[in-house]
């Protein structure tokens, strides 16, 4: 029997427009044989969760690269847990300061992919660490 | 050349697809199309320059992108800038302030004053220029879906402070069809978004003639993928796509076309992109002249700002950026761009430190002061190579364009995502090809260095107060103004918009009344409603 393809929402929060990261990585997972929700842009922390909520995908994966990542996941992390989405692999990736990393695991995001991640090093993450 | 050796050798293709041969003579140009469509400088089809001089009369606008925290701050690093040489302003926002949100929007949470100046009201712009003078300092504002509003406030705050505007000079980037491609800042539709960028082109024609109230970007079509050629014949499309706008309502092609503006990309293959502003050059006259019917040799003009871009740095061994920069400055002094700004080093990073924007404008200056970049006009014209491949670029962006009026046109292919599809394709092909050693860049897939070791970049840092001190400011302001001659004057843009007629009078009198920009977006949307962005792959 064939297993079911892994299920990846792909978010870009805040008003941050750089999509092509985003929109690469979407492709990039397809490729692989996942299934990609992509939100596009403009998408609130309560947004993100909702979308999540009705996809019950098994990553919730963010694009940022305008800076705002930190106060974003700290508003969304209390909703995904009360979404009963806190079993769920969370990733984050774009410009994200190195600074930054320890807070974004403490906040729940096992994955943190900066500016210079390979392609095929955030597929490998994601099928390693989907149950 | 021995044959053999020519065909024991590796095949050479730019980005833009063409083959590049080991060796260029007569003959190649005139395989290509030959010299017929090149003229002298300042005379049509423009491919050698838009002057007959060009920087001998007038070297390069240096104009870096800046701009940050609240007004008062953004002000101190204009006048720093403009300290140390700089000729010209390009204004960055932050984010609630291009997407049409104010300061104190819950949406604007978090990003206040970011990634660019906070701009609320009126008296923003009154502060952030305080102390410019705005005739020797000419002011570029990088905003698009809110820029009727701010196009109004810049506007409104020179004839403020004396300026007659029928002199005054800037421009505004108001390009909202490469917002849906890349970048992101739209507000509106895309049918009323490119109706709002005629009425600012109909309104400035009028009231601020010599002000360009449209910067035409491939740059961010390029930074989100594009190749070099679609980089050129998407802005182009785009270009003719707001021209056939303002064509519609009675407006000249005459009257507007000489103010029109443009903003493009520079990294990569210097040949290639020297070539592709001569060809964009002549390509633009041709349009202009052929298919719009332009009298007026000033309108056939592509006055552009060349950028170098971001997409071409790496995060990897930043401090290599400098060295980079320096070539992408010299790629567009060679193609004789009006206006030239780099990326800084630190841009993978941060927001540039003053320090490294130091380095991009000591790089721009470099070339004037030192290199002789700007004793003669197109010194790469007349190179076999040159013309070569300024004929076959200009080809390759006709053959683009055409593709696009054969599907529908740029504003249907952008409705419904297509163009968007087609530069996420490009993008994600660029980087497996890099991934995958095909596409060499240095320090990234070849000559990599140890990437633990910390790099040499002050991370600029976001201050919290400054969102908070600006939230206060906009309430000081709409506690100040009269409230009654604000809620006239916003129904009046509601009024303007709903009837179909250009809203930049009303918008103009509503941000003299201190209506904020928030305040104004939320009239127009209430009737153009909001973008629902297309997901297509």
């Amino acid at each position: 029997m064939k297993n079911k393809p892994i299920k990846v929402v792909l978010a870009k929060p805040g008003l941050d427009g750089h999509d092509q990261g985003a929109k690469v990585v979407a492709r990039a997972l397809m490729d692989a044989g996942c299934e990609v929700i992509y939100t596009g842009l403009r998408q609130t922390a309560e947004a993100v969760a909702r979308i999540a909520q009705e996809e019950d995908p098994d990553v919730i994966a963010l694009s940022s690269m305008a800076g705002s990542h930190v106060p974003f996941c700290e508003k969304l992390k209390p909703l995904l847990e009360q979404a009963g989405l806190g079993d769920k692999l969370w990733l984050i990736g774009g410009n994200l300061p190195r600074q930054d990393h320890a807070r974004l695991r403490e906040l729940g995001f096992r994955g943190i992919f900066p500016s210079s991640s390979r392609l095929d090093a955030i597929v490998q993450f994601v099928k390693a660490n989907v149950p | 050349m021995n044959d053999r050796l020519r065909t024991s050798m590796r095949p050479v293709r730019n980005e833009s697809g063409i083959e590049i041969q080991p060796l260029y003579t007569r003959e190649d140009v005139e395989r290509s199309g030959g010299e017929g469509f090149i003229g002298a400088p300042g005379e049509y089809p423009f491919v050698r320059g838009i002057h007959p001089l060009m920087y001998r009369h007038r070297p390069y606008t240096m104009r870096q992108y800046t701009g940050f925290g609240n007004p008062a701050e953004t002000n101190k690093r204009f006048k720093y800038l403009i300290e140390n040489g700089q000729t010209g302003l390009n204004v960055a926002f932050d984010l609630p302030t291009q997407c049409g949100l104010d300061s104190d929007d819950p949406l604007a949470a978090g990003e206040v004053g970011r990634v660019g100046m906070a701009v609320d009201t009126l008296r923003d712009f009154e502060i952030a220029f305080d102390g410019i003078d705005l005739e020797r300092i000419t002011v570029s504002l990088t905003v698009n879906g809110a820029a009727p509003q701010l196009i109004a406030m810049y506007l409104a705050m020179a004839e403020k402070r004396g300026y007659n505007l029928k002199n005054l000079r800037g421009t505004a980037q108001n390009d909202i069809l490469k917002e849906f491609i890349g970048r992101g800042t739209w507000i509106y539709p895309v049918e009323p978004s490119v109706k709002l960028v005629g009425d600012t082109i109909e309104y400035c024609a009028v009231q601020a003639p010599k002000y360009s109230p449209v910067s035409v970007c491939g740059y961010h079509i390029r930074e989100s993928g594009a190749d070099p050629v679609q980089e050129m014949a998407y802005a182009f499309c785009i270009a003719k796509a707001y021209a056939d706008e303002v064509i519609a309502r009675g407006l000249d092609v005459d009257e507007f076309a000489g103010r029109l503006s443009f903003n493009f990309n520079v990294f990569g293959n210097i040949f290639e992109q020297a070539c592709k502003f001569r060809a964009a050059r002549g390509l633009w006259a041709k349009i202009v002249k052929e298919h719009y019917g332009a009298k007026k040799p000033e309108s056939a003009w592509l006055r552009m700002i060349a950028g170098g871009g971001g997409g071409g740095l790496t995060f990897e061994q930043p401090e290599v950026n400098i060295v980079r920069g320096a070539y992408y400055a010299l790629t567009a002094a060679l193609a004789g761009a009006q206006t030239m700004a780099l990326c800084c080093y630190d841009e993978a990073y941060t927001i540039p430190s003053e320090y490294a924007q130091r380095i991009s404008l000591r790089t721009m200056q470099l070339l004037i002061e030192e290199m002789g970049l700007t004793d003669t006009v197109d010194p790469l014209g007349g190179s076999w190579y040159v013309e070569t491949l300024t004929n076959l670029m200009r080809q390759k962006m006709e053959h683009v364009m055409a593709e696009v009026d054969a599907e529908g046109g740029i504003v249907k292919l952008v409705a419904e995502g297509a163009i968007q599809a087609r530069v996420s394709a490009q993008a994600y092909r660029m980087q497996r090809a890099i991934e995958a050693g095909e596409f060499r860049k240095v320090g990234v897939n070849c000559y990599r260095a140890d990437e633990t070791e910390e790099p040499d970049v002050a991370m600029h840092p976001y201050n919290e107060e400054d969102a908070r001190r600006q939230a206060e400011s906009l309430a000081a302001a709409r506690g100040s103004r009269d409230e009654k001659g604000v809620a006239q004057a916003l129904a009046q843009v509601r009024a303007a918009a709903r009837e179909g007629s250009n809203v930049m009078p009303a918008v103009v009198e509503a941000v003299k009344s201190y209506a904020s920009v928030g305040e104004i977006t939320h009239e127009l949307a209430a009737v153009y409603g909001r973008y629902r962005e297309p997901v297509r792959f």
